[in-house]
């Protein structure tokens, strides 16, 4: 064997480890850049990779990663729900409703949320299974229908203790307190682990998950082998649904309160999150610790860059280039 | 055109081809797949540029490499498959003059509707069709798309006009009437016809010429007249080198299987009846559209039945999608292998294990791993799949083996109603062995199968029975064992 030859071998592997973990290379590539670059002189410290500052990445990425998953479950049926951010924001404004106008339990009131939340993955199936619109556009129309029914339903308003009724009746019901836990750590970082961990069993372990990644890369054949593929693809937009609902609750707590469009400013960071994703050990498809990973990746950026005193209103730039390097990485080597 | 050579990686397509066209006049294209027939109008209309040889027009040789020479030459072709060549949500109008709002805009940068219009009106009646031309393509029926085609190629003045196949999806009275135009153009338009059929009696009743290809080569050609539908037949057949086929003898039982009179929806497969034995190999054989993909699936429950009832063991059932066929006993390899037969992105294991996943799973759902991919693993070594390891995605592997993947997928379903639809299409000759003495062994183990191709000499060769089908439906039953290709061939272009 010549060198030349040698050489080429070591680059194909190079190569091919860096498209299988070039998120996680690249995670731990930005980690040691932040931890010298915010090296602070005068405490002698490096406030970047502080446990404090790493638990406080985490939070900040639980709710992007909980919505994210729920992406993540609709692309594996090869769909994009774009109606979760709405979802949160409906789940959002149903679970401090229910507490704050109702008086509901705790229990109560999330099952309720989320029975609202599987309707509306019903809706969505419904739209793209029944009446064969495709998947983008049906829940993009979902994702006004579920942003105006939850203003309408709040009277275009928030909700927050305390605060009279749209007819001004007083209201006298308060968040119970182990659902404002759900907002802070640890919980709020449990909740995410578990929904990443619960979605990466389904997806990997059982055959279901598997029907609908059969599904989502080949519906023909799919259909041919005998799968029952309108089922599976309206259990994904359920699932999905259902999932976002659990971000909205997330949200709720953490806020407190119901906000106008509470939810919105996460689709697109979910989006992206779960397509950084796709290359995370070689999967090239969507996978629940791929999303995690590509949340992550968003969150240290985030934090790294708001440490460094990049303008806030500057971060996105980076983040828009990092998700367009993902992206290149994942359709060049799908060539 | 003379003395045409052409080769592509691994085959020379066209050996020396000489044909001859004249202006007014129909002149038919024969032969069996793979003949070369579409290979030579393709040169002609310069879809290839490599080819070898001279095109002379009016005794002058012109170079023809790319379809804008072609087109000003006056040669135009109308495609077998029409909707590759429209553009569904532009009108009528807008795609009759698709080559001239394309190629012949000169500097002028707005499009002048009212002459467009116009001028599509003016070919449509030329041709006599009464078709509004604001419509949109997306809105005609599959004639009229067709007519269009015709149209569009008339916008200018043609010398040579090319139909590949074109009342392969028309029912009798669009036959007819694109027979009408046809002949019109040939007559009183002085254009040269080059028209491509599988269907004999179509070609005794529209041309005049008819030349027949075999294998890369002009076999003969004759005046219309002065043949007759047999000689032609055994000329497209020659002495063609035969495969050997191991047919397994096996011992024949029960009917387990019978559609009676099956019409699906879409009019693909028409009042089409057929039954299957416990250890019997079915052939059914027909030319390329004659129905045999549509049938396959119809029996499958992948294309929905509009009437007609199928039998289980005498017993009446209804399949209304693949899934419950699945769950009765069947068994489909689809012909789009890498689209239908395929996961191509998945590895071998899931594969192996896509159509009955439930037994490596418990009843939480959750998969066994080391039961499926062991199961993969054996499969494999009884099948003799060549693969690095089940882990393999199938994109990587050899058509042979992506077909035994196909096939393997459901040797351990419980199904024993095997349909397979051109199983050695894009198969090598060993692996072809191998799918036929899996067969072979199916049949012996009390399976039905079901075996669809339009390769006479492997039905001839694997079957027991052969259903011959034509224009959608099953025409002829024959014993494989009384016939031979001729016969076969003959109930498959229609005749009587």
């Amino acid at each position: 064997m010549s060198i030349n030859t040698k050489n080429k071998q070591t680059l194909n592997a190079i190569g091919s480890f860096l498209t299988k973990w070039g998120t996680v290379v690249t995670i731990f590539a930005l980690i040691i850049f932040f931890t010298l670059m915010t090296y602070n002189k005068d405490f002698d410290m490096y406030p970047f990779i502080q446990p404090s500052n790493i638990v406080h990445v985490f939070r900040s990425i639980s709710i992007v990663t909980v919505i994210a998953i729920a992406i993540t479950i609709s692309l594996t049926v090869d769909g994009l729900d774009l109606s979760v951010g709405s979802m949160a924001t409906f789940a959002d404004s149903i679970v401090i409703s229910a507490f704050v106008w109702y008086e509901f339990g705790l229990w109560a009131a999330i099952l309720i949320t989320l029975f609202g939340a599987v309707l509306i993955g019903l809706a969505n199936a419904f739209l793209i299974v029944k009446m064969r619109i495709p998947d983008l556009l049906a829940t993009l129309s979902m994702l006004f229908i579920a942003e105006g029914i939850a203003l309408t339903y709040t009277g275009g308003g928030s909700i927050s203790e305390g605060m009279p009724r749209l007819d001004g009746t007083p209201t006298v019901g308060v968040r119970p307190p182990f659902f404002n836990e759900i907002g802070l750590v640890p919980m709020i970082i449990v909740i995410m682990i578990v929904v990443v961990f619960l979605t990466h069993i389904f997806l990997n372990y059982t055959k279901h998950g598997r029907y609908m990644y059969v599904v989502g890369g080949n519906r023909e054949a799919a259909r041919l082998s005998g799968i029952p593929v309108d089922k599976y693809r309206t259990l994904a937009y359920v699932l999905s649904a259902l999932i976002a609902g659990i971000g909205g609750i997330m949200l709720a707590s953490k806020v407190g309160s119901s906000q106008v469009n509470a939810g919105a400013g996460y689709l697109m960071p979910a989006v992206a999150a779960a397509y950084i994703g796709f290359s995370f050990g070689g999967n090239g498809k969507p996978n629940a610790l791929g999303t995690l990973v590509g949340a992550i990746l968003m969150g240290i950026l985030d934090n790294g860059l708001v440490m460094m005193s990049v303008p806030y209103y500057s971060v996105n730039i980076f983040k828009g280039s990092v998700l367009a390097i993902a992206l290149a990485s994942n359709y060049l080597r799908k060539k | 055109m003379k003395n045409i050579e052409i080769e592509f990686p691994g085959v020379k397509a066209l050996k020396g081809v000489d044909i001859t066209v004249t202006t007014g006049s129909i002149h038919a294209l024969i032969g069996a797949n793979g003949a070369g027939k579409s290979t030579l109008m393709k040169i002609l209309v310069g879809a290839y540029n490599h080819y070898q040889g001279t095109i002379l027009i009016d005794g002058v040789p012109v170079d023809i490499r790319d379809p804008r020479s072609a087109k000003d030459h006056g040669i135009e072709i109308v495609y077998q498959e029409v909707d590759t060549a429209l553009v569904p949500y532009l009108s009528v109008a807008e795609n009759i003059m698709l080559d001239i709002l394309v190629n012949k805009m000169g500097r002028s940068q707005f499009v002048n509707w009212d002459q467009i219009h116009k001028r599509a009106k003016e070919v449509l009646d030329r041709i006599n069709i009464r078709l509004d031309t604001h419509k949109l393509a997306q809105d005609l029926t599959l004639a009229q798309k067709q007519m269009i085609l015709i149209a569009r190629a008339l916008v200018e003045e043609q010398k040579f006009l090319v139909l590949d196949e074109p009342t392969a999806p028309l029912s009798q009275t669009e036959t007819d009437e694109l027979f009408r135009i046809v002949k019109d153009l040939a007559y009183n338009h002085n254009v040269g016809v080059i028209f491509i059929s599988h269907r004999l009696p179509e070609i005794f009743e529209l041309c005049q010429l008819v030349t027949i290809l075999r294998d890369g080569k002009v076999v003969s050609g004759y005046q219309v007249s002065e043949t007759n539908q047999t000689t032609v037949i055994n000329d497209m057949l020659g002495h063609r080198f035969e495969d050997t086929f191991p047919k397994t003898i096996t011992e024949i039982k029960d009917t387990i299987f019978e559609a009676r009179n099956i019409t699906t929806k879409d009019n693909e497969v028409l009042n089409a009846s057929l039954y299957v034995r416990a250890g019997e190999i079915v052939g059914v054989a027909g030319l390329v559209g004659a129905g045999k993909t549509e049938l396959s699936k119809a029996l499958f429950g992948a294309l929905a039945l509009a009437s007609g009832e199928v039998r289980l063991r005498e017993k009446l059932v209804e399949i209304k999608d693949p899934g419950s066929a699945v769950r009765l006993g069947f068994a489909l390899v689809p012909e789009e292998r890498r689209k239908e037969g395929v996961l191509v992105e998945e590895p071998v294991y899931s594969n192996l294990s896509a159509a009955h996943l439930g037994s490596f799973s418990n009843f939480l759902g959750l998969l066994n791993w080391k039961k499926e991919r062991d199961h993969a693993e054996q499969t494999i070594r009884s099948l003799s799949i060549k693969t690095p390891s089940v882990y393999q995605k199938v994109a990587f592997l050899s058509g042979g083996n992506q077909q035994k993947v196909a096939v393997g997928k459901w040797l351990s379903t419980n199904a024993d109603i095997f349909i397979f639809d051109e199983p050695t299409k894009g198969v090598d000759v060993g692996a072809k062995h191998e799918i036929f003495e899996l067969i072979g062994q199916l049949a012996k183990n009390g399976k039905a199968v079901i075996y669809a191709s339009c390769e006479l000499p492997e039905i001839l060769g694997i079957s027991d029975r052969t259903y011959v089908m034509y224009d959608h439906t099953i025409v002829k039953e024959l014993v494989t064992s009384e016939t031979n290709e001729a016969e076969i061939l003959f109930y498959s272009a229609g005749g009587k």
